[in-house]
């Protein structure tokens, strides 16, 4: 009975924790978002962070699309070319890149290799007090060191997707085409009829600019919320990691659901 | 790192992220071939239209000239209405007949447009009168398999 | 603002404080006369480094008044507060410079942030600063290359770039080596009469402090227990002056945290 009791307790703890942990996210997404005019009148505190989440995280991105489009190309096929229909590879790998790939899979690189830098770097700054010292100069930390960060993220997470996309769909293109010998007309003529600008294209944009917020806004709030040790600092980290991920795959479910429902 | 350099490697790094969007909208999707900047809308009503979607495409001599924009129902006549959007290049006579047709055997469905002789044209809202609608498979089956039913006393 | 030109920089009535349940000031009352060098002492853990954060405005009081340079810290509001801040330098525990900017940058970083003075300006400002601590030559090193006086040499010379009325200091002393000690000790006492600043230090190096201070708070438990000029201190007979003057290791300040008696809690519950 007591026993019973106690797990109760802990489960109540447990959830009164989160959802004291959710309101306090939402406050700080709330002042993240007053600061932010503060902080983007400064563009050159974004363009540093566009630099350290975006262009750091090229060469990851590049390598991993080729391959991801690579892959595709070669299980596409043997799948495609049972049925007869191998032509159809340029629309397998466009589409299954722009409208779900593409944005999902770049954003779960983003966020481990980016999302979980900015988690580190806000937590050190926080375990070493130079938050607190930036604050006691009279300047906000959310303004000058979350703002910058969380923009940066949000910036160049569509470009990497849309980097991710367009190297997958080469990578597609070097396996159907020049490897196996796919007819390439009918590789891009077929992809072009397919794949719509609006429902494809625009849709997988939007996708990861919304991937992008999740996983910027999840990075900041982990480091500046961490406990400042190097436990609390690495635990953060972790979280980062598991929660854009999770947030990126749910948020995808019902993004999806939402804008190809009803359509081919 | 110094704060040129820095400009230098982000300018970089959102031109190929533009190019790859580019890449996107243009070889990749149809934003260049299929811009419909200017259509007129035209509808048919059809007694079935099997599996056609909004957004199939509509083609007359197998070019795409417009696509299907809605698909509803008709509780006046118990028809199927279909509202499609052609580019306003195409212009069709007014006996033109609509066809639900079917790329290959189990291709997706499209909107078929055969021109008549009329010397006027469509305008824009009006309505295609002469419609053909979809095959379905199941009556096609079924259809041949009474026939032979139907032979077989014959024989 | 008439309060603004008296004697007195800062003043606490009664201020209380307590983290949830954990009480930590139960009611202290102080004040930091102007152009004064005042340590506040304590035992590690009593609540002196809550009571600077208090004055700083990072902490609300939970009772009380705390009042600097005629401003009630309860009413104002951010940006207020922020404006008040401009003019208080703080030196942290471990210097808490920027990891990732230069020693120039780290020292430039209010000047750049609170003025729009051009880059020359700038430039001679932080060299002036850098200078007054004796690490001119140190301006293009980053923080991870310094040793920890220099580190703390560096953050003190942030903390007075904007030429703060008031200049905090959370244990300035911690962790150096004798030579550093007497510098650090030097350059607050004279960054202090050269600016015409306002000082509190907080610290448990009671013998440096002695030499510098103009005035000495003793905290215990949350509350001032002896207060005095260096003069005065070391004449004191007051218990707690005395054990925390030569180190003894029991006296007022018990050795041990506070807990049930030993005996039951060896021979068990049962026993009792």
């Amino acid at each position: 009975m007591n026993g019973l009791l106690s797990v109760v307790r802990r489960l109540g703890r447990a959830v009164i924790d989160g959802v004291w942990r959710l309101g306090f996210a939402t406050r700080f997404f709330g002042l993240l978002l007053l600061y932010s005019g503060q902080s983007l009148r400064r563009v050159h505190l974004t363009i540093r962070e566009v630099y350290f989440s975006g262009v750091l995280s090229l060469l990851i991105i590049i390598v991993s699309g080729l391959f991801v489009g690579m892959v595709l190309g070669l299980q596409g096929y043997e799948t495609l070319q049972r049925f007869g229909s191998g032509d159809a590879l340029g629309v397998l790998v466009a589409l299954s890149l722009t409208r779900e790939l593409g944005p999902v899979v770049a954003a779960l690189l983003f966020a481990s290799r980016a999302g979980s830098a900015v988690t580190a770097e806000i937590g050190l700054m926080k375990a070493t007090e130079q938050l607190k010292a930036m604050d006691m100069m009279a300047v906000n930390p959310i303004a000058r060191v979350v703002a910058p960060r969380f923009w940066g993220g949000v910036i160049s997470m569509p470009l990497l997707a849309a980097l991710f996309s367009a190297m997958g769909v080469f990578g597609g293109w070097l396996i159907g085409v020049v490897l196996i010998g796919v007819d390439e007309g009918a590789f891009w003529s077929q992809m072009q009829a397919a794949v719509d600008f609006r429902f494809d294209v625009v849709n997988g944009v939007i996708k990861s600019v919304v991937f992008g917020a999740a996983v910027a806004l999840i990075a900041v709030f982990e480091g500046y919320d961490c406990t400042p040790t190097a436990e609390g600092v690495s635990r953060a980290i972790t979280r980062t990691v598991v929660s854009s991920a999770l947030a990126i795959l749910a948020l995808d479910f019902v993004l999806t659901s939402f804008m190809f429902r009803g359509q081919s | 790192m110094s704060r040129t350099t820095l400009d230098l490697w982000v300018g970089f790094f959102v031109v190929i992220g533009m190019a790859a969007l580019l890449f996107l909208s243009l070889k990749v999707g149809n934003l260049a071939s299929a811009n419909f900047s200017e259509s007129y809308v035209l509808k048919a009503q059809f007694d079935n239209i099997g599996g056609l979607k909004v957004r199939a495409p509509v083609k007359s001599a197998g070019v795409v000239v417009g696509r299907v924009t809605n698909i509803g129902f008709d509780t006046g006549s118990y028809r199927a209405e279909v509202t499609f959007v052609v580019d306003t290049r195409f212009q069709f006579p007014r006996d033109t007949i609509a066809t639900i047709l079917t790329s290959g055997l189990l291709g997706e469905q499209y909107l078929g447009l055969e021109p008549g002789g009329d010397v006027e044209m469509l305008k824009s809202g009006e309505a295609v009168q002469i419609t053909q609608s979809a095959v379905v498979l199941e009556k096609l089956i079924g259809q041949f398999l009474f026939n032979k039913a139907a032979e077989a006393p014959a024989n | 603002m008439s309060s603004e030109s008296s004697a007195t920089l800062v003043q606490l009535q009664d201020v209380r404080f307590a983290y949830g349940e954990r009480v930590i000031l139960r009611g202290i009352d102080l004040d930091i006369p102007r152009g004064k060098v005042v340590a506040i002492m304590g035992g590690s853990g009593c609540g002196k480094t809550t009571l600077l954060r208090l004055i700083g405005g990072q902490l609300r009081a939970s009772g009380g008044i705390v009042n600097v340079a005629g401003q009630n810290l309860a009413r104002l509001s951010t940006r207020e507060l922020y404006a008040l801040r401009r003019r208080m330098g703080m030196l942290f525990q471990f210097g808490a410079l920027f990891t990732d900017m230069s020693v120039f940058d780290n020292v430039a970083f209010p000047l750049r942030e609170h003025t729009d003075l051009p880059p020359e300006l700038i430039r001679d400002l932080v060299l002036m600063k850098l200078n007054a601590v004796g690490l001119r030559g140190a301006a293009t090193l980053k923080p991870a290359e310094l040793s920890g006086g220099m580190a703390r040499r560096v953050a003190l010379a942030r903390a007075i770039a904007l030429d703060p009325m008031l200049i905090m200091y959370d244990e300035p002393f911690a962790g150096l080596d004798p030579i550093s000690l007497g510098v650090i000790g030097q350059l607050i006492r004279r960054l202090n009469d050269a600016l015409g600043a306002s000082t509190i230090m907080v610290t448990h190096d009671i013998l440096e402090s002695l030499q510098i201070v103009d005035y000495v708070y003793f905290i215990s438990e949350g509350r001032i227990v002896a207060h005095g000029t260096p003069d005065e201190i070391r004449a004191s007979a007051d218990p707690f002056v005395q054990q925390f003057i030569h180190a003894e290791a029991d006296g007022p300040v018990p050795f041990h945290y506070p807990a049930e008696p030993f005996a039951p809690s060896l021979l068990g519950p049962g026993a009792a």
